[in-house]
């Protein structure tokens, strides 16, 4: 089913982004539909709203802070107060600052990692989807094996191997186990647009390979594009924060991870600092919810019968 | 070619890649695995004998020769289960370690495996039925909210409320200290009076995947003809949700069985190292911690080992519930 922006509008609903849209480039004219019809969607508007305001905190999180999240010059093990929402650390740093900077590095992983894979689910589901025989053989192999290796044990074994303890290990690491199965659902769609009269329309007027497959097939597939991209990101925060969690992330960088990875090897329960072990669990779980509830929309976009009545 | 014969080629084949892919990876990795591995060993004061300095060079990577014949040997040594020896358990062999470990993941994850799919395909049909209602909304929006948590926080906030604060559960640990694992009956209670919390943490966490799937492919089988026409014949709702719509919805949900598995072992991981648990996923925290790359390559060719199986175990039960796949 290829929905994407055309779908019959619900009663009720105003047309006014798509006419307003009609003067902006192509690409974004495209992003803007894309916008409208997920804002349609209650979840997914739910979604897009906490998403925003979690751009917004990484965004302003130097004039938000109240402190610099890396001074210890605060008593350590404070619980919460008025002058730290969250108390304090055992080095002293203030866990409230902390949060709102680490906001930068979780959204940056999830994004940067989601992207990545989705270009990867994209490049490999498109080619073996569009050649048959041999690459689309071996292609779907390995797709079909990287879906059943486990893959938080994978990216545990590939971080633990890797010395270098950066940001970018990770993204690095959670995206090369995380675009399977993106690619099989590209693949898929894409063998079967791979027969429709516009392709082959447009194989006898003499395209090109690379433009067949980027100008006519894929613009097919944005739904499923965007919600390989939202699967992703969800998989590459929560594994980002296992990750560090593990004590296999840069302990001096400061994101949602790390703080959990410092609470728990103070003791934070026992001492009695639940907060700062709810608050950073409670952001990831924000973070991820928020891109689930986006795919709530992107899935109805290609599925109208999941469409909400209104 | 018949199902089953395409399904056990590719078994075979998934396999050899997935122990292949083992050898490769920690001789793609910089630094050298083998010289930190047989380092930390010796830093316990440990002797290792020749035999086992090789096991560790042959499965890690040391060139002994071609890459062909290094690839023989540890095809070799695995078949033979021998993974040599771990910085984190020195006086048993790295099999004798995980075998130890193996059955009480299996219980935990087979237990919170089939809950979640109890549980989360009836919600499922439910939500699927009563789309758009609020009951539909309540279902999909709480199971997407718990399948946003990490599982690991989760285990750690049950553990503070539950178990620190409450003291309903204990603290952690498979069983009481000083009892040694036996098919006794007050062993097995208090086994799984350890085992709630971990199984409950991995349950939660794991429903929303089971619940959307099954929620989707009802709506899809809502909108079949044999549905109108069964609703045209004046059936009774409950009738034509379970026995018509559910029985043929819950056919593709079974095939994710396996890859659902996949997520809960990868949660069992951390979640049995939080409730140090005995299991594979306590071990591999450890030996994620102790960079203890034996143990850790071993533990990941047994997580994928036992997971390709329950997928080809999964694959071959398919055969019985839809005949249609036989041709």
């Amino acid at each position: 089913m290829i929905a994407t922006g055309t779908s019959p509008i619900p009663p009720g609903e105003t047309v006014a982004p798509a006419t307003g849209a009609a003067s902006l480039p192509g690409p974004l004219r495209g992003a803007v539909r894309v916008f409208a019809t997920l804002w349609r969607n209650r979840k997914a508007r739910l979604g897009l709203l906490v998403l925003g305001v979690i751009v917004f905190v990484a965004i302003f999180a130097p004039l938000l802070a109240p402190y610099s999240p890396t001074s210890t010059s605060f008593t350590p093990y404070l619980g919460p107060s008025g002058t730290h929402f969250f108390g304090t650390t055992g080095q002293g740093q203030d866990v409230f600052s902390q949060m709102l900077y680490g906001t930068r590095i979780s959204l940056l992983v999830g994004l940067s990692a989601g992207l990545l894979a989705t270009l990867a689910a994209m490049i490999i589901g498109l080619v073996a989807g569009y050649l048959s025989g041999a690459v689309d053989v071996t292609l779907s192999f390995v797709t079909n094996l990287a879906l059943v290796i486990p893959s938080l044990p994978l990216i545990i074994i590939l971080a633990a191997y890797i010395p270098s303890r950066s940001v970018w290990t990770i993204v690095l690491v959670v995206a090369v186990t995380g675009w399977a199965t993106g690619a099989r659902v590209i693949r898929s769609q894409t063998s079967t647009l791979r027969s429709r009269d516009f392709v082959t329309a447009a194989v006898f007027s003499g395209e090109r390979l690379p433009r067949i497959v980027f100008r006519e097939i894929l613009p097919n597939m944005t739904s499923l594009v965007a919600a390989s991209f939202f699967g992703a990101a969800t998989f590459a925060v929560m594994a980002e924060a296992s990750l560090e969690f593990l004590g296999l992330g840069n302990p001096s960088t400061i994101s949602w991870g790390t703080i959990l990875y410092s609470a728990q090897t103070n003791n934070a329960l026992l001492t009695g600092q639940w907060v700062v072990i709810l608050a950073p669990g409670l952001a990831i779980a924000l973070l991820a919810l928020s891109f689930t509830l986006v795919n709530f929309g992107v899935d109805a976009l290609s599925n109208p019968r999941l469409r909400e009545r209104s | 070619m018949t199902y089953i014969a395409r399904k056990v080629v590719l078994f075979v084949l998934t396999l050899w890649a997935a122990i292949t892919l083992n050898f490769i990876l920690p001789r793609l990795m910089p630094g050298s695995p083998v010289d930190a591995a047989l380092a930390n060993i010796a830093s316990t004061g440990t002797v290792i004998t020749p035999a086992e300095k090789q096991v560790v060079e042959d499965q890690l990577g040391v060139p002994h020769g071609s890459l062909l014949s290094e690839y023989w040997t540890y095809l070799n040594n695995t078949a033979h289960l021998r993974f040599g020896i771990s910085y984190s358990f020195p006086t048993q062999s790295v099999a004798h370690t995980i075998l130890e470990a193996l059955p009480w993941t299996l219980i935990l994850v087979g237990v919170a495996t089939v809950l979640a799919f109890v549980i989360g395909t009836s919600l499922g049909v439910l939500a699927g039925w009563r789309r758009g209602r609020r009951s539909d909304t309540a279902i999909t929006l709480s199971a997407t909210t718990l399948s946003s948590f990490p599982p690991f926080w989760l285990g750690l906030l049950l553990l503070f409320a539950l178990a620190y604060k409450l003291r309903w559960f204990p603290l952690g640990g498979g069983f009481n200290d000083g009892a040694s694992p036996s098919w006794s009956i007050p062993f097995i209670l208090d086994a799984i009076r350890h085992s709630v919390l971990p199984a409950l943490t991995l349950t939660v966490t794991s429903l929303a995947g089971w619940v959307f799937g099954m929620r989707n492919n009802m709506i899809n089988i809502l909108g079949e003809d044999y549905i109108t026409f069964a609703e045209a014949n004046g059936l009774r709702g409950r009738t034509i949700a379970t026995m018509y719509a559910a029985r043929n919805a819950l056919l593709p949900n079974i095939t994710v069985f396996g890859l659902a598995l996949g997520g809960v072992i990868g949660g069992a991981v951390l979640v049995e190292g939080i409730f140090s648990y005995p299991g594979i996923g306590s071990l591999l925290f450890i030996a994620v911690t102790n960079r203890d790359f034996p143990l850790m390559q071993a533990i990941f060719l047994v997580i994928t080992v036992s997971m390709l199986v329950c997928i080809f175990i999964v694959d071959l039960l398919y055969v019985r519930l839809d005949p249609r796949i036989r041709r």
